[in-house]
């Protein structure tokens, strides 16, 4: 049979101009395990940009032409984000669209599929062929806080899947591609919800994000209010920073790690001054590896920990960050 | 106004969840209301609180779950916060829904509400807690063709226009729509109410309307098992986690805990 293509989301902004969010990367390199790999994007690609794709295997770019009477903010609405994953996948005839499992680009991915009359798996975190390429799509996620895989077979061609961020590490291809890029004219209705204001999150700088870091350290109610000493064990380790939803609503931090925040799965997950409760560990309990620091040696989330340190997480954390430190130096001057 | 809200029968997050045949075991005693969908009750109570006294007095506000025959306990619950009306659509044909069959059955019992009377408002929660699919309230949105606000922080009614805020992925927005719509809130969006004592008596007895799939017309073949997309094909729990090191800090905890890192060559 033919060569299968696997259709990518350049999900929303990229970071900037040179560069490609390792989640793309990580999508893309699933792609290529499937297939010929063409990605599509509503954003104007950088010459930095088709470089990365191109180093990573990829053969098409689509970028969306959306009309000019449609509001720019409105381009990030779902359903016009659906509207051009169904141009793109019925341009490049694609048997497997992939897209990030962020809230927005799962309701597209989700619209997009009813509307290509195509099957769904959400939060996959490996992707494959079942038997023979081009027949029907293997895809296993974790489900119940990490407690179980479970595996489906999807039959619709294309079959719609979006994955969770580390679920591969990412890879430049063999043979390295020249993608150019195509314009892909959409034809959307005005949509019925109006923008009224949008407001970029800034993107912290110098940390990586919370669903695409391979570190994570995270500080509950324990921090009491002061997440110093988490955001400096964050930095030594080169880790993002995240919260409880606890910590979130008292106004210590931004952005909460569980089933109602974010979802992460890095290589490893630190929790200072986190009981453990079953919303938060939900959101965190495929990680490879979690580490805790808690004063309370009964603490929940020490049953789920591979390491754990039964102390003042004032005084372990800084201490900790010291000897990572000291271990980095050592390392650089061999 | 009349708002009917979507409510999920799952099994209660501190249960032991598992697979069985490839299908979440929902046993009745670990069953609950997904804990996400009280803060849809919530939003639809106070949308209505919120009317003109003339307005209010005519309003309604329907819960509406598709689920096993032992979900009742999911409108009971409904009933106890302030829900005047429960539906429960339940039928064999409609087990192993995916995404796209328990949407099309949401979306035409809406419908069949709608038959009755103007359905103003769709409410439904964030996410259902067992799959964490998110995805349920933009499908029935795209099925019922109405405009789509989800994953309101905040909610607001003037007249006909619903105006949200929310935080995407790498936004903070504001988005309107009119009405009808249908909307999705989060856990940030509102505190669910304890009942009163005088509702949760009158809870006890309030009926609970059944349908069927026939009953919405649905075709049997687009839906359940039958028109699924997708198939579980493998389920199986991990293997439990090794034991956990334990170190109890004497003043050398942080040293120590470096320490693992490096050594597992994870710094
Ligand atoms: C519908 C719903 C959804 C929710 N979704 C989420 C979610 O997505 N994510 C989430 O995180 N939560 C969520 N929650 C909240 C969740 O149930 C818990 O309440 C929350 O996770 C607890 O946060 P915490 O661990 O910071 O606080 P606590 O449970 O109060 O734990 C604080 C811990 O810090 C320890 N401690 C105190 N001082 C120190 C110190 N000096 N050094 C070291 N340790 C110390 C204590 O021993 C304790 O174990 C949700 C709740 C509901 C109802
Ligand atoms: N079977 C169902 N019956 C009623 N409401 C549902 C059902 N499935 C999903 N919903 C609604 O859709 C929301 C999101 O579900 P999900 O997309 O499955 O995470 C839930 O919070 C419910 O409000």
């Amino acid at each position: 049979m033919t060569r299968p293509t696997a259709l990518v989301l350049l999900d929303g902004p990229v970071s900037d101009a040179t560069e490609v969010r390792s989640s793309v990367l990580e999508l893309v390199t699933i792609a290529r395990s499937l297939g010929r790999v063409d990605v599509v994007t509503l954003e104007a690609p950088s010459l930095e940009v088709l470089a990365v794709l191109g180093a990573h295997g990829v053969e098409g770019v689509h970028q969306a032409q959306l009309p000019s009477s449609l509001p720019a903010d409105a381009r990030h609405l779902t359903s016009v984000v659906a509207a051009v994953l169904v141009a793109a996948v019925r341009r490049t005839d694609a048997d497997v669209l992939l897209a990030p499992s962020g809230f927005s680009a799962k309701e597209a991915a989700a619209v997009a599929a009813a509307r290509l009359g195509a099957g769904l798996v959400t939060d996959a975190a490996a992707v494959s062929w079942d038997a023979e390429p081009g027949g029907a799509l293997r895809a296993t996620k974790r489900v119940f806080a990490g407690s179980w895989d479970v595996t489906s077979t999807v039959a619709t061609d294309p079959a719609v899947v979006t994955v969770r961020a580390n679920a591969v590490v990412a890879e430049t291809a063999a043979t390295p591609t020249h993608p150019e890029v195509e314009a892909l004219p959409i034809d959307v209705e005005a949509p019925a919800v109006t923008v009224v204001a949008r407001e970029p999150k800034p993107r912290t700088t110098g940390r990586p994000t919370l669903e695409e870091a391979a570190v994570v350290v995270a500080g509950g109610r324990g921090t009491n209010g002061d997440f110093g000493p988490v955001e400096d064990l964050a930095d030594a380790l080169g880790a993002a920073v995240g919260a409880t939803r606890d910590a979130v609503f008292e106004g210590w931090f931004d952005r909460y790690v569980g089933q109602t925040g974010v979802t992460v799965a890095p290589r490893v997950y630190i929790g200072a001054g986190i009981s453990g409760a079953p919303h938060h560990r939900g959101g965190m309990q495929a990680s490879q590896v979690v580490v805790a620091v808690n004063n309370d040696p009964e603490a929940p989330i020490f049953e789920i920990s591979d390491f754990a340190v039964v102390g003042d997480l004032a005084d372990v954390l800084p201490q900790a960050a010291e000897a990572i430190r000291a271990h980095r130096a050592r390392g650089a001057q061999q | 106004m009349r708002i009917v809200v979507l409510l999920k029968y799952v099994p209660d997050i501190a249960s032991d969840r598992r697979f069985a045949e490839g299908r979440v075991v929902r046993d009745p005693a670990e069953g609950s209301l997904n804990e996400l969908d009280e803060n849809a009750v919530e939003a639809a109570l106070r949308l209505v609180e919120a009317l003109p006294d003339a307005e209010r007095e005519a309003s309604e506000v329907v819960a509406v779950t598709v689920a096993p025959e032992t979900a009742d306990i999911t409108l009971r619950k409904a009933y106890q916060m302030g829900v005047h009306r429960g539906v429960r659509v339940t039928d064999d044909a409609l087990a192993g829904s995916d995404y796209f069959g328990t949407a099309a059955a949401l979306a035409a019992a809406v419908r069949r509400l709608e038959a009755e009377a103007p359905v103003d408002l769709v409410v439904t929660g964030m996410a259902a807690l067992d799959g964490l699919g998110s995805v349920v309230p933009a499908l029935v949105a795209e099925a019922l063709g109405r405009p789509q606000l989800t994953l309101a922080k905040s909610v607001a009614l003037e007249g006909r226009t619903l105006t949200v805020t929310r935080e995407s992925d790498d936004a903070v927005e504001t988005l309107a729509a009119p009405l009808p719509a249908v909307l999705s809130v989060t856990d940030a969006a509102n505190s669910p109410r304890y009942p009163n004592f005088k509702l949760i008596m009158a809870a006890r007895t309030k009926a609970v309307e059944t349908w069927t799939a026939a009953d919405l017309g649905l075709d049997p073949a687009a839906v359940g098992a039958a028109g699924a997309r997708s198939v579980v094909v493998d389920s199986a729990p991990r293997p439990p986690r090794g034991e956990t090191e334990l170190v109890v800090d004497k003043g050398e905890g942080g040293k120590a805990l470096a320490d693992f890192l490096i050594r597992n060559d994870l710094v």
